[in-house]
């Protein structure tokens, strides 16, 4: 079904300007994080290349400020604008990394529940439902918190990227779970399972090769409106001090350090970061949106 | 009825099993003792405050003890603070509540209205301007949200205070900041960062699901009827908008609680998401497994609400049809 792009996708993209400006934000964003060391004018997190002195410099555009930092410079005198790009990149891995391990949990859980219902199915759910009991942030938080406590202070820091991936994609599963089963139950009972069974195909194959394909759509959506979700909960991890270390701060992270000067006028160091995430989540948000109407023919 | 006590009964489980990953959880995390003692304590003095506390029992025992002292309400001691923890949650907890409700009354009295008009009229400029606020209003990050009203209402207008409950004042017997006017300015950033979100969400389910039910052909068929506009909406089309939305707003209220505790965090609000925090910060387990099951059970409890609305408005379920 979604192996092959519809016909109409293209017209369908190019005639929402929302979207096409939005998905050119996310290209934009996207490579200009990942190529950070490339892209970015300092090496905010390098001892060696900065300087005390340069501390609290105002963005280029306002009085007193120094040409080299475009966007000012924060209280240990890193270039705000560097520091952003290397702290989205941080965030964007995060996002990615949890939605994709969700989306693999879930799928896995959806599919063999709904495939074989049963004990398994019985299990699983219940387990599903009581962790849907709780909001995926607060299973995050908690995750989060009881590893800070329980690891060495260094190897939390230097683990936290992959920790933070874990936490977010084992809060997030569930949803994809339950999508996933209520698809594979229609698809289940149709004609083309039967025939698949009736000429004695393996199991495995027809979950992955013939119901897979047929439940990708409304996985699609929830992926992608689950990325910003991550990107949020693992700035918002990071604002609570559960998250990324200060030697390599995430936006979250960037964005709670400002905010501690934010009573001696110092906005800048909250505002750019703070800008940064918020337009990387709508974006992902429109486009997320977009592709919900564009998969469901009732909207059209 | 029996649909009420399957649920009921369902929701004893859930309960059940949420204090298992409590205490399995937390059983796991930090050494109690270590945090409790001094550095000059003896190991001998360690070893009778462990079987004091009594963590060299079996597993077993120890959470039979845990949930029938939960039962009782007894939460034992805060490690961190050295006092009763069921205490310290009751003295935290109306400042989350008067939070929690100030926000959730906010965000219903506007999203009901909004959803409902954005849902009818679709292609208007204001219905348009409020779906974009929408979109920013789902994607702001709370804490974000919560200093960049800082920054504007308290550091350069200076209209706000910035942290803090305000004063309390007692009305009809009850005891909330939300009765002084200090209170309710110490109050509204916090609140309206809180509902924003919930806002948003319940905003745009009401006019996704308005949208569904206007094309459905009975709709149709009451235009033809010639009945007045507010007759169509509000009778035949909101009504049966009911269900999903009361789904929403009681799973939404559950978030709110776990929300509460950025809000908390970024306004410095004494209740109990700071508390949370400092639970963490300290791992004080006590603590945080009374936090887990309190929030476990509020979540249980406004799922059994819904469940018990549902009842209310859906006939199909009143009379056990499909």
């Amino acid at each position: 079904m979604l192996a092959k792009i519809r016909s109409d996708f293209w017209f369908e993209f190019l005639s929402s300007p929302v979207t096409v400006v939005s998905a050119a934000i996310i290209v934009v964003l996207v490579l200009a994080c990942t190529f950070a060391p490339l892209v970015a004018p300092h090496t905010p997190f390098d001892p060696a290349t900065i300087s005390i002195l340069d501390n609290n410099m105002p963005p280029a555009w306002v009085s007193g400020a120094d040409g080299r930092f475009l966007l000012g410079t924060d209280m240990q005198g890193r270039d705000v604008l560097s520091a952003m790009l290397y702290g989205g990149r941080i965030s964007l891995m995060v996002g990615l990394g949890a939605v994709a391990l969700s989306t693999l949990i879930g799928m896995a859980v959806g599919l063999a529940t709904g495939y074989f219902g049963g004990v398994t199915d019985a299990v699983l759910m219940r387990i599903a439902e009581i962790q849907f009991a709780f909001p995926p942030i607060l299973i995050a938080l908690l995750f989060n918190g009881v590893l800070k406590t329980t690891l060495p202070a260094d190897l939390f820091a230097r683990a936290a990227v992959p920790i933070m991936i874990l936490a977010i994609g084992l809060a997030g599963w569930v949803q994809f779970a339950r999508i996933v089963r209520a698809s594979v139950l229609v698809q289940r009972s149709q004609d083309y399972v039967a025939a698949c069974q009736a000429i004695g195909l393996p199991t495995i194959i027809i979950i992955l090769r013939h119901i897979t394909p047929n439940v990708l759509g409304p996985v699609l959506v929830l992926a992608m409106l689950q990325i910003a979700v991550a990107i949020v909960t693992e700035a918002t991890l990071s604002f609570l001090g559960l998250g990324t270390p200060l030697t390599a701060p995430s936006l979250g992270a960037l964005i709670q350090a400002g905010s501690q000067f934010l009573f001696s006028g110092i906005w800048w160091v909250v505002i750019f970061p703070g800008a940064m995430l918020l337009i990387m989540v709508v974006a992902f948000n429109l486009v997320a949106d977009w592709v919900r109407d564009y998969l469901n023919p009732r909207l059209r | 009825m029996y649909f009420l006590v399957t649920r009921l009964v369902q929701a004893s489980i859930v309960m059940l099993g949420v204090a298992l990953v409590g205490f399995l959880v937390f059983q796991f995390i930090g050494d109690p003792v270590l945090a409790l003692v001094g550095q000059e304590t003896t190991i001998e003095d360690r070893e009778a405050l462990r079987e004091r506390l009594g963590l060299n029992d079996p597993l077993l025992v120890q959470y039979a003890r845990f949930v029938g002292n939960a039962l009782q309400g007894d939460f034992g001691i805060s490690y961190s603070f050295n006092r009763d923890v069921s205490e310290m949650i009751a003295e935290r907890l109306p400042a989350t509540i008067e939070l929690v409700l100030l926000s959730g009354v906010l965000a219903l009295a506007l999203a009901i209205p909004a959803g409902i008009y954005t849902g009818i009229r679709r292609k208007g400029g204001l219905a348009q301007t409020i779906m974009a606020l929408s979109v920013i209003g789902v994607s702001i990050p709370s804490f974000l949200l919560g200093i960049l009203l800082i920054l504007v209402f308290s550091v350069w207008l200076n209209w706000l205070p910035s942290f803090g409950r305000g004063d309390v004042g007692t009305f009809l017997g009850i005891r909330s900041s939300l009765f002084t006017l200090d209170g309710l300015s110490h109050a509204l950033m916090p609140a309206a960062v809180l509902c924003l979100f919930q806002l948003g969400v319940i905003l745009r389910l009401i006019r996704a699901e308005m949208l569904e039910v206007l094309r459905t052909d009975y709709i149709r068929f009451a235009w033809a009827r010639g009945l007045p506009g507010r007759r169509v909406y509000m009778h035949h089309a909101l009504k049966n908008t009911l269900v999903p939305v009361v789904t929403a707003i009681g799973l939404q209220l559950s978030s709110l609680f776990a929300f509460s505790i950025i809000t908390e965090k970024v306004f410095q609000w004494p209740g109990m998401g700071s508390l949370l925090l400092h639970a963490i910060g300290q791992s004080d387990i006590p603590l945080l497994a009374a936090y887990l099951i309190f929030v476990g059970l509020v979540f249980t409890l406004s799922n059994l609400v819904v469940d018990a609305i549902y009842v209310a408005i859906d006939p199909r379920i009143r009379h056990g049809g499909r």
